[in-house]
């Protein structure tokens, strides 16, 4: 193990290293938690210029309430789980698939078709934007959580088929071989052999989609706008600028956007740090 | 025949039957490649097209040729677009700096791996920014630096500094705004280091040790060797985040103060989708510009994945 166990320093580097350990956390922090102070102020701090102190009376329920009752957030962040749900429902779906036939068959072009998913999924998403927003609007789609969700299938299919092919590679292949001697089918082979093999790459896919589309801003503000169908990355811009200058409440409203994918990690945590090191381990 | 080719006829094989081995990939890939291709692969080919004309994005494309590129370039008698030569210079001062994610994601990484009570819990606290939208981060991080209301200068001069006005300055906007990117790029780098940490061979280190190897030593000769693979991921996902900073720039600063933060990815939206108007054919001409810069890694890292699958055979 490297660096040295602490087991085997001295006493004195064992105590000072568990120590140090909390103010590191809290430096590392330290902008997250002002904003989590923030949100919990009265704003009567703010006009005192009593920002960074403790607050003077405890307003978290009074804060975060109005967030959910006075403004559109709860509208958006419904948006933001209509559009992550289908998401990650359809590119783990289409990505398990692809992967079964890029991991499982040999064919002329199976290398070149993974390696078109992986570059795919490196390009700049402006080149892909004034043809994909024009697509969407020729198909009536502007501006409806649909057509958010089908660029957002199609785009994280790349990493998913990544991710699931070499997934499948790492299963023991005999297992197939002996399924194919028996007679079963190929579709069933892949329903009943390996599908079952790859609940955890099918967990840990599902959680990283789920960040990575809560999180999308980008193509949110391309493809829609209004809280139709504006996820609340996109909807946090009008909220703030409802409440303009009103930081105990912008600070609110962003604390609870970023919540969802936060209480999935912690939730998923194993899950979610095995999609993301795939590979950072040979 | 559509009949003949579902049921299975135990004494003359469908063909399908025949075929299965052969078939089966294709139509497993199918929806996956007609939805990649549609909405990436074409695309692309689309913004080369809409590259040389002038297009409002409603009405008819004129074709102009390579205008776009030629302005945007500076070819001929013109100079080159200054909006341009701000934002491909600081896409720069984005890479290198980015880069700097690895380093302290490792030094991190080296930190928090020990076994104590707890050490868990500290893991995820530190890699929490991570999961936090761009967005998210670039508010909490405006708000941190902001002159009055901020914690930064409340900390500045607490400790007998001048307070500083980041986002407010054309010279050091960029570098707050890159600030804001490297803390949850580096939070991924540590967790990348973490996981390739605990696949080190102790065996070898325990030899290392024998040997009389220490310190920076081991970790340049021993560790770090080990750790490549992670080392790539690290780099490719940094390379990738760096060139697609668009989020925090949006947020934090929307191109300003007197536009010296952006760059390509926020100047194409900018010509493209906003309220200096509908420029789709100069957006795309910068999108390309952009895709070639990052085909030169593409390329890179594709060309390292292909000789990883040929030693693997």
């Amino acid at each position: 193990m490297f660096p040295t166990p602490l087991e085997k320093r001295s006493r004195t580097a064992q105590i000072s290293y568990q120590a140090f350990l909390p103010i590191a956390l809290i430096i590392w922090l330290l902008p997250l938690l002002a904003v989590a102070n923030f949100s919990i102020k009265p704003e009567a701090d703010f006009v005192n210029g009593n920002y960074w102190g403790m607050p003077s009376s405890f307003e978290a329920f009074n804060n975060y309430g109005r967030v959910f009752f006075e403004s559109n957030m709860p509208r958006y962040l419904l948006n933001s789980l209509l559009i992550t749900v289908p998401t990650m429902i359809g590119a783990v779906a289409l990505s398990a698939m692809a992967g079964f036939a890029l991991g499982v068959y040999r064919f002329r072009g199976n290398l070149l078709i993974f390696f078109i998913f992986i570059a795919g999924n490196f390009v700049p998403f402006q080149i892909l934007m004034v043809p994909v927003r024009d697509l969407t609007i020729n198909l009536g789609m502007y501006d409806t959580i649909l057509g958010l969700v089908l660029f957002h299938v199609a785009f994280q299919t790349g990493f998913c088929t990544l991710f699931m092919r070499n997934f499948i590679r790492a299963l023991p292949f005999p297992l197939i071989e002996a399924a194919r001697v028996e007679g079963v089918a190929e579709w069933r082979i892949f329903w009943y052999v390996v599908l079952p093999l790859m609940k955890p790459a099918l967990a840990a896919l599902a959680v990283l989609i789920f960040t990575f589309i809560w999180n999308d801003y980008f193509w949110a503000v391309v493809l829609t706008q209004g809280p139709n169908a504006q996820p609340v990355t996109a909807g946090i811009t009008e909220f703030n600028s409802q409440f303009r200058a009103a930081y105990h409440l912008m600070s609110a409203g962003s604390i609870v956007a970023a919540l969802p994918p936060v209480i999935m990690f912690f939730l998923m945590q194993k899950h979610f740090i095995a999609g993301l090191t795939l590979g950072a381990v040979k | 025949m559509a009949a003949a080719s579902t049921t299975n006829v135990p004494a003359q094989r469908s063909w399908y039957k025949r075929n299965e081995i052969a078939i089966t990939p294709w139509l497993f890939l199918l929806p996956a490649m007609l939805f990649f291709a549609v909405y990436v692969i074409i695309p692309i080919g689309q913004s080369f097209w809409i590259s040389f004309h002038e297009w409002d994005g409603l009405g008819e494309k004129t074709y102009i040729g390579a205008a776009n590129y030629e302005r945007l370039l500076g070819i001929g008698d013109q100079n080159m677009d200054r909006k341009f030569q701000t934002s491909f210079w600081n896409n720069l001062r984005w890479l290198v700096l980015y880069l700097l994610a690895i380093p302290l994601g490792l030094f991190i990484a080296l930190f928090l791996n020990q076994n104590v009570t707890g050490i868990r819990l500290y893991k995820s606290l530190f890699f929490f920014p991570f999961v936090i939208s761009q967005v998210v981060v670039g508010l909490v991080f405006s708000w941190f630096y902001l002159p009055r209301e901020g914690l930064l200068n409340a900390i500045l001069m607490g400790i007998g500094l001048e307070p500083v006005n980041i986002l407010g300055d054309p010279d050091t906007a960029t570098y707050g705004i890159i600030a804001a990117g490297l803390w949850p790029q580096t939070a991924y780098c540590m967790i990348l280091y973490l996981t390739g940490l605990n696949a080190v061979d102790p065996e070898q280190v325990e030899a290392a040790r024998l040997d009389g190897a220490k310190g920076p030593r081991m970790l340049w000769y021993v560790i770090l060797p080990q750790l490549k693979p992670a080392t790539f991921i690290a780099f490719v996902v940094t390379i990738i985040g760096a060139l697609r900073s668009f989020d925090l720039i949006s947020v934090m600063t929307n191109g300003g103060p007197f536009g010296s933060t952006r760059v390509l990815s926020f100047y194409m939206f900018e010509e493209s989708l906003s309220e200096f108007g509908f420029r789709m054919g100069f957006g795309a001409a910068i999108a390309v510009v952009l895709f070639f810069i990052m085909l030169f890694f593409i390329v890179y890292f594709l060309y390292s994945m292909w000789r990883d699958e040929q030693g693997a055979h």
